[in-house]
């Protein structure tokens, strides 16, 4: 007996997706909570000073979201703010990608909730890539724009860490804050983000993580979760490994560290900051985000914040060109280069 | 090739010295790098990044908690060093 070998029913071939040349962020737009939290109103409970919270982070101040701020409510203000700054109408929004790690709800996503704010019925969903999720998130939406999966992609990095933080833990309690950034990438004529260049290292997974999980949580009868991190192994990994990175995010885009006008590094802490500069050796004249002064760390919205701060101060040029790196509980990381809208 | 304890102090100096400003005569084996040398983290994490490559060993993050003293990181390089 005989079987037949199986056949396609039709030809076999699809249409492809038809996207844009290129891509490019048209706008960027930001939310800060309206609280100004001084050092001074954390120094009791962590048994610390100003002056000791300053040298180990650069953090004078932060902002704390208030009680009717969710990471929800931030996105859309925030979402808001960057779909006026691109000049396009909310409507032209045909996909929502929220890179959080605070939105309380283990299901559904956020991204769906904040389209529905915005009167949007488009794709939308939460990627989970820390404080490296904004960078993640450009890098989709620049693919989704080429590919043709959607015209306008709307990138926000929300965080409400100070729901999921110990203010009696001297390692995080002055670090983390809260905030949401968004961009809105769309097509271009020209290529206005370069290639990412990303990677994770899984080894060293509780690095930055949730204390305990949700199934200790619950079989131990133990308190609400925080975020815990080794602070010395944070410092050595973004240091001495995230350097080689943003050297090879600027070759892949096809630059030198004398062609960029901003070095936007995820505002982990001053300290990073100035030792990756020191590894980087990049132009003494090249404007680095040092956001993290006044905003402290917020994850996810570190980037898109420190970018629409500089820019908004006019510290970096529009249509400049800005290396920006991420990384992250993961641990993970993602950079790229990018033209300033 | 192994170092004398001496070569490691004056290199270990060395690097304590570019990070913190502090004056290598005052880096002795028996000073506490944080309460006598007032090293804090962030900056001993420096030090001991430099440390493997000027003195090429490895030291894992898990060990910079046991390097209290000056004594400490000079024994480990030693030992590292073989």
């Amino acid at each position: 007996m005989t079987v037949e070998a199986l056949r396609p029913k039709g030809s076999g071939s699809i249409h492809p997706g038809t996207g844009a040349s290129h891509a490019r962020i048209w706008g960027l737009g930001g939310f800060r909570p309206e609280r100004v939290v001084p050092n001074s109103e954390l120094v009791e409970a962590i048994d610390s000073s100003d002056e000791w919270i300053q040298e180990r982070s650069g953090i004078k101040s932060r902002r704390w979201a208030g009680p009717n701020d969710t990471v929800v409510s931030m996105s859309e203000a925030a979402a808001r703010d960057a779909i006026a700054a691109a000049g396009i109408e909310i409507s032209q929004i045909e996909a929502i990608i929220v890179s959080t790690v605070t939105h309380p709800y283990q299901t559904p996503a956020a991204a769906p909730i904040i389209a529905d704010r915005l009167g949007l019925r488009c794709a939308a969903f939460d990627i989970s890539a820390a404080c490296a999720g904004y960078c993640h998130g450009i890098s989709l939406a620049n693919d989704m724009v080429r590919g043709g999966s959607a015209k306008f992609v709307l990138v926000i990095g929300v965080e409400k860490l100070t729901d999921f933080t110990d203010l009696t833990d001297r390692g995080t309690a002055f670090i983390f804050a809260d905030g949401a950034g968004a961009a809105v990438v769309g097509p271009s004529d020209f290529p206005g983000i370069g290639p990412t260049i990303w990677g994770s290292d899984g080894s060293q997974w509780e690095t930055i993580r949730q204390t305990e999980s949700w199934l200790d949580v619950r079989d131990q009868g133990l308190g609400h979760p925080t975020i815990g991190m080794a602070g010395q192994s944070v410092f050595r990994w973004a240091v001495w490994s995230m350097a080689p990175v943003a050297r090879q995010a600027i070759e892949a885009a096809g630059i030198t560290p004398d062609d960029l006008d901003a070095f936007i590094p995820h505002q982990a802490n001053m300290r990073i900051i100035d030792a990756m500069l020191k590894q980087l050796k990049l132009p003494a004249d090249i404007p680095v985000a040092r956001d993290i002064a006044e905003t402290a760390n917020t994850s996810a919205a570190s980037i898109p914040l420190a970018t629409e701060r500089m820019l908004r101060e006019g510290e970096i040029p529009h249509g400049g060109l800005a290396l920006q790196i991420g990384f992250g509980a993961g641990l993970v990381y993602a950079a790229q280069v990018i033209v300033l809208p | 090739m192994a170092q004398s304890t001496q070569e490691i102090l004056e290199g270990l100096a060395e690097i304590v010295n570019e990070e913190t400003g502090i004056d290598t005569g005052s880096v002795e084996l028996d000073k506490s790098f944080t309460d006598d040398l007032d090293i804090d983290s962030l900056s001993m994490m420096t030090i001991v990044v430099n440390a493997e490559e000027k003195f090429n060993v490895r030291i894992p993050d898990d060990e910079v908690k046991n390097l209290k003293t000056v004594r400490d990181a000079v024994d480990f390089i030693a030992a590292a060093q073989g």
